[in-house]
């Protein structure tokens, strides 16, 4: 299994407030790591930091490194625009522009030059296509992206995404705003997705995570508790709280 | 048997409660009802006196023809177009000025900062200065300093001045209502921060600003206090063919007609006053138009 993103001791702080201690994690390429927890236990703020999101918020403060492809992301010299071309990022809330699905879709393409009407159009097939919308889509491209509904506005979301032609996704939530038939769509998407690319979940849900994922990580008050391989983790949990956690009695 | 009479006290009670609530709801929607009527009726008064007074008057000559000291010779042709120049230097200058100031103000400079504040109350307050003193400042900076003499770029450029709070805080208000989901999933595409603006955060919020802009522009076209400062001659009986040359405009003109004595002149007045609201009018609807267009393509 080759590594694709190596974090060393990260600390992260808003402020005063150390929301990350000292996590160590080794993402693997071609599978999918799912981080579960309960809220407010730091899983949003560390898939953040995989291509810098965080950067945006005011007063917040990262020590230590993540090296991506043995490169550490977190140097200064760090160009965040490629970063995030390599490293796309899907949203707990479906967020499509309020342009057409076409646009959507190009929009990132397009921002980083290439004009191609043909190859445009290509890449909007092969993305959709990607995220299992293509059908669904196909005859109303250059209608409002707001007139889906929320699972495929979510897979058109993850499309956006794929457009770039990235290394990495991570998923904030991607299913919490969904019923579960979208779901179960997005789900089985992943599948697919992880041939091609490495994908970083966060989740709520520990049966999701059970179902999709490769590895998992047991996030608790900003540190990472335990994480290991799903079936393991799920079986034989080292830690009492992580067992007290994936069988309910908390969170 | 005690119980049954207390159930029925609360009863009472309550619907007592019902029917002064009922009857508040009553009074207040009259109330709401009288203070709609009290201004469409002084509007409708208002109209009916114009355009009782002034419709007559309106002809292809009253629009085609210089001012006169003959009131029947006399047009509006060079005030209207004089409006027409002024309000569109003022729209090219104010529009760009106003939104790139809200642009740099929500999204570049730190919002903590004491520059960042004093700005912001500064163009709070800015926003609500007496027109005149604007056409003081117009008159010392544009006319004098800059000797752009009393000019339709003066005006313009006073104008400028006036509105450019209104819609640099109708901008800001645009600007910050994009939600920041849109946002961040722009910026996780890798895409840059100005690209970012050109391509989520103003197409999102030009409806919003071009409300603002409308309001401002149209507030723009009915001053007169200003530009008698800067300059704007009462009677000017040639066409300004550039920016340099000197200009009236219509609430100008019609108020050189009110202050005559002869009643003909007042009628004209009229007149004029309907041409300044045809004026106003087809502004506001252009810029609807445009609003409804982009917040369409937004919904």
């Amino acid at each position: 299994m080759d590594l694709k993103i190596k974090v060393e001791s990260l600390n992260f702080y808003y402020g005063a407030f150390q929301a990350l201690e000292d996590i160590h994690m080794n993402v693997h390429e071609n599978k999918i790591t799912a981080l579960i927890g309960p809220s407010g236990c730091g899983k949003s703020t560390f898939i953040r930091t995989l291509n810098r999101m965080n950067d945006m918020i005011e007063g917040t403060r990262v020590e230590g490194s993540i090296l991506l492809d043995g490169e550490n992301i977190l140097k200064n010299e760090t160009d965040v625009v490629d970063l995030r071309k390599r490293v796309g990022m899907v949203f707990q809330k479906p967020n499509p522009f309020p342009k057409t699905i076409y646009e959507n879709v190009i929009y990132g393409p397009k921002r980083h030059g290439i004009k191609n009407k043909s190859q445009l159009d290509e890449l909007v097939e092969k993305s959709l296509t990607g995220a299992a919308l293509w059908n669904e889509v196909k005859d109303k491209l250059h209608q409002s992206a707001l007139a889906l509904s929320g699972g495929q506005q979510q897979r058109l979301c993850i499309a956006r995404c794929l457009a770039m032609e990235p290394e990495v996704l991570l998923m904030d939530e991607p299913t919490s705003a969904l019923d579960p038939i979208a779901t179960q769509k997005i789900e089985e998407l992943f599948e697919a997705l992880k041939k091609k690319y490495t994908i970083v979940i966060v989740t709520h849900s520990m049966q999701q995570a059970g179902r999709i994922s490769d590895f998992t990580g047991f996030f608790l008050n900003g540190e990472l508790l335990e994480y290991g391989e799903t079936d393991v983790l799920f079986t034989k949990p080292r830690d009492k709280r992580t067992e007290d956690y994936i069988t309910g009695r908390f969170g | 048997m005690e119980i049954n009479t207390q159930t029925n006290m609360h009863t009472i009670k309550r619907k007592n409660n019902i029917n002064s609530r009922k009857l508040k709801n009553k009074v207040f929607h009259g109330f709401l009802i009288l203070a709609t009527t009290m201004s469409i009726i002084v509007l409708a008064l208002l109209l009916y006196q114009i355009f009782s007074t002034g419709f007559k008057y309106l002809s292809f000559d009253f629009l085609n023809n210089m001012p006169s000291r003959f009131p029947h010779k006399a047009g509006i042709k060079s005030a209207l177009v004089g409006s027409i120049w002024v309000i569109s230097l003022t729209a090219l200058f104010s529009f760009p000025l106003g939104v790139g100031t809200a642009i740099y103000l929500e999204k570049y400079s730190n919002s903590k900062s004491w520059l960042n504040k004093l700005l912001q109350i500064n163009i709070a307050n800015l926003a609500g200065v007496p027109s005149i003193v604007y056409g003081m400042l117009g008159l010392a900076v544009f006319v004098r300093f800059f000797n752009f003499e009393r000019s339709i770029l003066s005006g313009a450029l006073t104008l400028t001045l006036l509105i450019l709070p209104v819609i640099i805080v109708a901008a800001q208000e645009a600007i910050k209502s994009v939600p920041d989901s849109l946002i961040q999933g722009s910026f996780a595409l890798g895409v840059t921060k100005w690209q970012t603006i050109t391509g989520v955060v103003l197409p999102y919020a030009l409806p919003g600003i071009l409300t603002g802009t409308i309001l401002a522009i149209s507030r723009a076209m009915g001053e007169a206090a200003p530009l008698i400062m800067v300059g704007a001659a009462g009677y000017i009986a040639f066409m300004p063919s550039g920016p340099m040359d000197s200009f009236t405009v219509l609430p100008i003109q019609i108020f050189n007609w009110t202050s005559r004595p002869q009643a003909e002149f007042q009628n004209i007045a009229a007149a004029g006053i309907i041409v300044l609201m045809a004026l106003l009018l087809t502004a506001n609807a252009t810029a609807i138009i445009l609003r409804n267009k982009y917040q369409n393509r937004t919904d």
